[in-house]
């Protein structure tokens, strides 16, 4: 049975589709059988953040509807073979996903693949709570940003008490804490909350730091997942998270401002 | 920071990120503490309220329910503030 990873933040743009997008195609470079999908339905992006918009045919709720079968609707990734898309509806109504038709579509994922993962709309709405009922794993995205860590920990509470696990009293969800759109400059000077201020508040399992990157409009604009992007801060940052996530114990990079120059350093480059 | 921004930020106070920390325990604190309790706590209050009412002449803010949760022991507190005699109907 795959492990089912929520990507998931209760505050919209932040950066789930970004992060679920790397996390999927880190798990499949590193040879694990990953399958994303998009529960935005109403608004899907993640086929956009992934490059595979003009491939896309048949959607979840189609799969969820039986007007198509997993294999018609599963976009295979051309630049991992283990990394398929199952993209959202662009049309429905987002009352079209039910816990039956999910949860049968993720116990068919789930037999031939090792990591399905979630990428959750915002809000603590119907489209958000079914992308977390049957989740193993949720990664709370959060930006330094009071509103930001108010809805993750919102989140939490619902994490801890909506879903599968919650329900049948069984183990609860592992919740994994990923900071994005980490400005160490503005850290330094007392602007932004800091990775410790963070962590003390919502008292998680940090998985990474991205830090705030133009790599990320880089890539997205390409339609690149930006972990594909090595020479990147945030390519880097994410490739360590997803280390961890599979149990290597790698140090936070990016957490300090970048060395100025002498000339930048007098007058505030 | 260059040198030019330390002349500009000289006498003005430093840091809005201490300002949001403090601000989010606040209320984190606060969200949690209401998460935790039973969802019947409302109702109940307003029903403890009403049969009072039936006796003595009170209002919301004299009725205080407090809840708390101490490893497996559960405390429901309730705080009723009485008028004084003078004002019994």
């Amino acid at each position: 049975m795959a492990r089912i990873i929520v990507i998931t933040s209760g505050k919209g743009g932040v950066g789930k589709t970004t992060t679920a997008a790397a996390m999927a195609m880190g798990l499949a470079q590193r040879g694990h059988r990953t399958v994303v999908i998009d529960f935005d339905v109403g608004l899907r992006n993640l086929d956009l953040i992934m490059g595979c918009e003009r491939r896309v045919v048949y959607d979840l709720v189609n799969v969820i509807n039986g007007e198509a079968n997993l294999n018609q609707a599963l976009i295979r990734d051309k630049r991992c073979d283990s990394l398929y898309v199952l993209p959202a509806s662009q049309t429905r109504d987002k009352d079209a996903l039910t816990v039956e038709g999910v949860g049968k579509v993720l116990e068919d994922l789930g037999k031939g693949h090792d990591y399905v993962v979630c990428d959750s709309p915002a809000g603590i709405e119907h489209g958000a709570t079914m992308a977390m009922y049957f989740a193993d794993d949720a990664v709370v995205v959060t930006n330094p940003e009071v509103s930001s860590v108010r809805d993750s920990d919102r989140m939490l509470g619902i994490l801890a008490s909506k879903s599968r696990r919650a329900e049948t009293n069984a183990e609860p969800i592992r919740e994994h804490l990923l900071l994005t759109r980490y400005a160490p400059e503005r850290v330094a000077r007392g602007e932004m909350l800091s990775v410790d201020d963070v962590q003390e508040i919502l008292s998680l399992n940090l998985l990474g730091v991205i830090p705030d990157s133009q790599a990320v409009l880089n890539a997205s604009n390409a339609g690149i997942p930006v972990i594909l992007d090595n020479a990147s801060d945030a390519g880097q940052a994410y490739s360590d998270m997803v280390s961890r996530y599979l149990g290597e114990d790698l140090p936070m990079r990016f957490l300090e401002p970048e060395k100025k120059g002498l000339f930048s350093r007098f007058f505030g480059g | 920071m260059g040198l030019l921004d330390y002349f500009r930020s000289s006498g003005r106070p430093r840091g809005s990120a201490s300002v949001a920390k403090e601000r989010l325990q606040i209320l984190v604190a606060h969200d949690r503490s209401a998460r935790d309790r039973p969802s019947y706590l409302p109702k109940l209050e307003q029903e403890i309220l009403a049969v009072i009412r039936k006796y003595v002449e009170v209002d919301m803010n004299s009725v205080s329910v407090n809840y708390e949760q101490e490893g497996n022991q559960e405390v429901l507190e309730l705080n009723i503030v009485l008028p004084d005699t003078a004002e019994r109907a």
